[in-house]
């Protein structure tokens, strides 16, 4: 079994409320999706509520911005889902439900397998990738870093 | 990628040349319409060559790039019975490029979506592929054979197939820069069908994503089964 698992935090800052009309075609996608995910070869976990989901985590000071954070076996496993997937055909329609993020808004990064990251991290990972650029510590699916070998750091 | 003489690379030229062989050219037209992998005596059976020259041309087609071999044993047998593997032939993902004088619109395809995801513009992008497609499908030529939107899809290069969905793409025509950036360029490309289809007539909402690893994002669905 492999010893590290790839973690993702993805953030996204709503045009509306989710109770709204601009928003009613993505909240509609929540339920399926997520089922989606869950069921997606390579899945591991993700942050959610009560509510099955995350959108309720609102942890910037910009109360619009959502996160979405999740664990996967491996960087292919991750992307199959992401862009391979129905995910796709609900990722196309992202400018009507979300303002374009000024920095960066999606962070990868390796955790020790059976190691969920924290929202706090999550915002860390974000934040250095923001400032540093891609490195093993924070990078993104166009630049990406293999897991490490050996045993966790 | 030009070289010291602003001529393209030795093995993108040697490639292409091959081609102008006529049985290599069709040998490679049935290895990638086949769309996985084809042995030997599929492939000479499918040219009318003999085994043997089918093996020499594809075997150059493996060098010069263009197709990839494995090796794998046909049917159930196992063991010392089972003989040996078979040499299968399939398409080479990698990509054949040469333009003389030298063009690189690889790189500025690469700018242009860098900064059209920057600016978060997929909407002005998808309206612009839905206006183009929508022109390309009415200029079409009247004469060729089959549905015009299989005729379309295949002038572009897509590589139409049927199956039980409708019309597949075996390729991507975007392949690399949709690697690097997915939703704006697998979001475009459906968009620019939909244009395809508006243009020659046919109900845009025909061409939908069904994405998998592997194949293009987008199924023209059956005017039958339509919802």
């Amino acid at each position: 079994m492999a010893t590290h698992h790839l973690a993702q935090v993805n953030l996204a800052t709503v045009r509306a409320p989710l109770d709204t009309p601009l928003l009613a075609g993505f909240v509609a996608q929540l339920e399926p999706i997520n089922a989606l995910a869950d069921h997606s070869p390579g899945f591991v976990w993700r942050l959610q509520t009560e509510d099955g989901d995350a959108t309720a985590i609102r942890p910037f000071e910009d109360e619009r911005i959502m996160v979405n954070l999740s664990v996967w076996e491996s960087l292919e496993a991750l992307r199959s889902f992401v862009y391979a997937s129905r995910h796709l055909d609900v990722m196309r329609r992202r400018r009507e439900w979300f303002h374009r993020m000024a920095d960066a808004y999606l962070a990868l990064w390796w955790v020790p397998a059976g190691t969920i990251p924290t929202v706090a991290e999550a915002r860390d990972r974000i934040r250095r990738l923001t400032r540093d650029g891609p490195d093993p510590d924070a990078f993104t699916f166009r630049s990406p870093f293999p897991a490490p070998t050996g045993a966790a750091r | 990628m030009a070289g010291m003489d602003d001529l393209p690379a030795d093995r993108d030229l040697a490639a292409i040349g091959l081609l102008q062989d006529p049985v290599r050219r069709a040998l490679y037209g049935h290895v990638v319409a086949a769309g996985g992998e084809v042995s030997r005596n599929q492939a000479a059976e499918a040219v009318g060559v003999q085994r043997g020259l089918a093996a020499f041309h594809l075997d150059k087609l493996v060098e010069a790039g263009l197709l990839e071999a494995t090796f794998r044993r046909l049917g159930e047998r196992r063991g010392p019975g089972a003989g040996r593997p078979a040499k299968l032939y399939r398409r080479a993902a990698g990509e054949i490029a040469a333009s003389l004088p030298p063009r690189t619109y690889a790189t500025a395809a690469h700018l242009l979506a860098e900064a059209v995801d920057q600016a978060g513009a997929d909407p002005e992008l998808q309206a612009a592929a839905r206006r183009a497609g929508q022109a390309a499908g009415r200029r079409r030529p009247q004469a060729g054979r089959g549905p015009a939107i299989e005729q379309v899809l295949g002038a572009r290069g897509y590589e139409p197939y049927r199956d039980g969905a409708g019309l597949r793409l075996r390729n991507c025509p975007f392949a690399q820069l949709a690697h690097e950036f997915p939703v704006l360029v697998c979001a475009m490309n459906l968009a620019l069908i939909e244009g395809l289809l508006d243009g020659i007539g046919e109900p845009p909402g025909r061409a939908v994503m069904d994405p998998a690893p592997g194949r293009c994002c987008v199924v023209v669905t059956s005017k039958d089964n339509q919802d």
